[in-house]
């Protein structure tokens, strides 16, 4: 029973008629709805992320059967995008390679709000000297070369993509985890906490039905700010040739081999790239359009 | 005659000051609130003023608990709320209630007028879930709005509406004691009236006692039985509001008295000011003997000797050695 609403209690006593209100959230969604920029990334983004997903289902070309005769060959009518060297089709390989950088930004994003939720939170919640110590653990881990230490994982525990997600999803909570942290430590002091527990509510209703809400908005601003940097991780471990090993391929993948052969053949540059930067502005064309549309102060008066 | 319902002894509030990063030590103690007494009998209206950084807030939020008592106990109907397990406390919290000061803060803005005057319905059980709403709509009732609002969300109310239903909120749990700490200091001074009227007459209504906080003295006079004044964390002068207002007998009180504006405008002229010299003392350091002699026009050397206590004088209780001589 978190959240009653008269419509789940018994009518009795109800004024006849009640005026509708708008929740936080709708006028958020309105105002996003209205961001062109924010709507055209989330539509992009979408579409993206259902080819990417169905698409290697439907196709006739496999994303790694080669035809080594056939070779580089541009745009066809078989090979909407082309083939590579080794006479694999490139669309097919796009599809696939987004389904696998799709993932790393998604695990690796919730990896790091989990962290750095659940770390943050209780930092800025017990404060003190827990939070001090918490904190300079925070302050020591960034201070380390974090590509440096994903490379070195990678070097000693081999190339597990189950571990690149890992090890990207450990460096980016860091930020997440102050973020929340500083969002909990000014809630905490608002005059409806401090109502709360006047009205003598315990602490757990406190923390669920009172501060998690109202630390959403800049939480889910910096989430979709986190996937495209985590994509953006991940493509340049491939290009380092710490990512996705062959066959199996990433944007970062393609980028990487495309660049090598620009010269030859431009077309594998041209399209992993464009794909790989049309999804990053989306994400943060979103990112943006949430940020002006969640913004406290705007809501307030 | 004396039926008091809320008891302040001796109730002190001290922060301790830190410094140094890793080698964390205590350089110093705030003294917010430091050894107030204070009765408050039942269905009777205490005004609490003094200066900005009196400790008035913090003296209230001590009163709720929200802040642990470094000394002294408060008691509810001769129940010690500052011993005592959290489960026992949780009983009496209903009977204690508070109002803050600004209505834009104090309401969760992501619940609906009726989520927020349900919760503590239900949480604490007060009444059947399927009397629930009917009690929402007699709540909002109560405090002049609309049952048909109850749907809307706090952003969508002014702010003399919002704490309409701060003030609903409070009284769901059928308290016996309000704190209002500065409820109509962040209203405009239309709505002032209206949000102090309302609070009178719920007070009338409901045999409640309040425990009034303001800065403003004009507005203490309208609603208060009784006045309080605070300076640096201790009560310097009580006694009933007509003889505190208008016969201030400590020299701070008489300050305060003196920045009242009058409404009649020949009067208002001719009225003195007395402008205190200088800031008020930090609660860090505050000074020895009367913590107000630095500020005092009636200062003499033995006022830097020793604390004046709160003393019986005349029909109220004076903390300063020359009560009566100026």
């Amino acid at each position: 029973m978190l959240s009653p609403s008269p419509e789940k209690l018994p009518s009795a006593g109800l004024p006849p008629t009640l005026e509708p209100g708008t929740s936080p959230w709708r006028d958020a969604w309105h105002r996003l709805s209205r961001n062109r920029l924010a709507v055209f990334g989330g539509v992009i983004l979408i579409v993206l992320t259902a080819l990417c997903v169905a698409g290697p289902w439907f196709m006739g070309n496999d994303y790694q059967s080669q035809d080594l005769r056939l070779g580089a060959v541009p745009p066809n009518a078989a090979h909407w995008l082309g083939t590579d060297t080794l006479g694999r089709d490139l669309f097919s390989r796009l599809l696939y390679g987004g389904r696998i950088s799709l993932l790393v930004g998604f695990i690796a994003t919730v990896v790091a709000l989990v962290i750095g939720v659940t770390y943050g939170a209780i930092a800025g919640f017990f404060g003190g000297k827990l939070d001090s110590v918490m904190m300079r653990i925070v302050d020591i881990l960034y201070a380390l070369p974090f590509t440096i230490f994903v490379i070195l994982l990678m070097v000693f525990f081999g190339r597990n993509i189950w571990l690149l997600f890992f090890a990207i999803g450990a460096v980016e909570w860091l930020t997440m985890s102050r973020i929340v942290r500083g969002q909990i430590m000014s809630i905490k002091r608002m005059e409806y906490i401090e109502a709360a527990r006047s009205l003598g509510f315990g602490r757990r209703r406190i923390i669920f039905r009172h501060m998690i809400p109202n630390i959403l908005g800049p939480v889910i601003v910096y989430t979709t700010l986190t996937i495209p940097a985590v994509m953006l991780l991940e493509a340049f471990l491939s290009f380092l040739g710490l990512g996705v090993q062959p066959p199996m391929s990433s944007w970062g993948v393609l980028i990487k081999d495309g660049a090598e052969k620009m010269e030859e053949y431009p077309w594998l540059l041209i399209f992993p790239a464009t794909l790989f930067s049309l999804t990053l502005f989306s994400l943060n064309f979103l990112g943006d359009g949430l940020r002006d549309a969640l913004d406290v102060r705007s809501s307030k008066d | 005659m004396s039926d008091p319902i809320l008891e302040l002894r001796d109730v002190k509030t001290h922060f301790s000051v830190h410094q140094g990063i890793l080698l964390r030590k205590q350089t110093g103690t705030v003294k917010a609130v430091d050894g107030v007494s204070l009765t408050v009998q039942r269905g009777e209206v205490l005004g609490l003023v003094g200066e900005s950084g009196c400790g008035k807030s913090t003296l209230a939020r001590t009163i709720m608990q929200l802040l642990p008592t470094t000394g002294g106990s408060v008691l509810l109907e001769s129940k010690n709320l500052t011993e005592g397990s959290a489960s026992s406390i949780h009983a009496i919290r209903r009977d204690l209630q508070m109002v803050f000061q600004d209505p834009y803060a104090s309401l969760n803005p992501r619940m609906t007028v009726f989520a927020t005057l349900s919760e503590p319905l239900l949480v604490h059980r007060v009444c059947p879930p399927a009397e629930v709403s009917a009690r929402v709509s007699e709540l909002m009732e109560l405090v002049g709005l609309a049952p048909s609002l109850m749907q809307k969300y706090p952003h969508e109310f002014s702010g003399g509406q919002r704490q309409r239903i701060a003030i609903a909120r409070a009284l769901a749990l059928k308290p016996k004691v309000i704190i209002a700490d500065e409820p109509v200091s962040a209203l405009d001074v239309s709505v002032q009236a209206q949000i102090l009227n309302l609070l009178a007459k719920l007070v009338r209504q409901m045999g409640l006692s309040l425990v009034f906080i303001a800065h403003d003295l004009s507005v203490v006079k309208h609603i208060s039985d009784r006045v309080a004044v605070m300076y640096l964390g201790k009560i310097v002068e009580l006694g009933t509001a007509v003889d505190v207002i208008d016969r201030p007998q400590h020299p701070y009180t008489r300050a305060l008295v003196s920045a009242i504006p009058l409404p009649n405008p020949d009067a208002e002229r001719a009225r003195q000011r007395i402008m205190l010299p200088g800031d008020p003392p930090s609660p860090i350091n505050p000074p020895a003997g009367c913590p107000f002699h630095p500020r005092c026009a009636y200062a003499q050397e033995r006022c830097k000797a020793a604390l004046p206590p709160l003393a019986a004088f005349q029909d109220r209780e004076v903390a300063c050695i020359r009560a009566g001589e100026i």
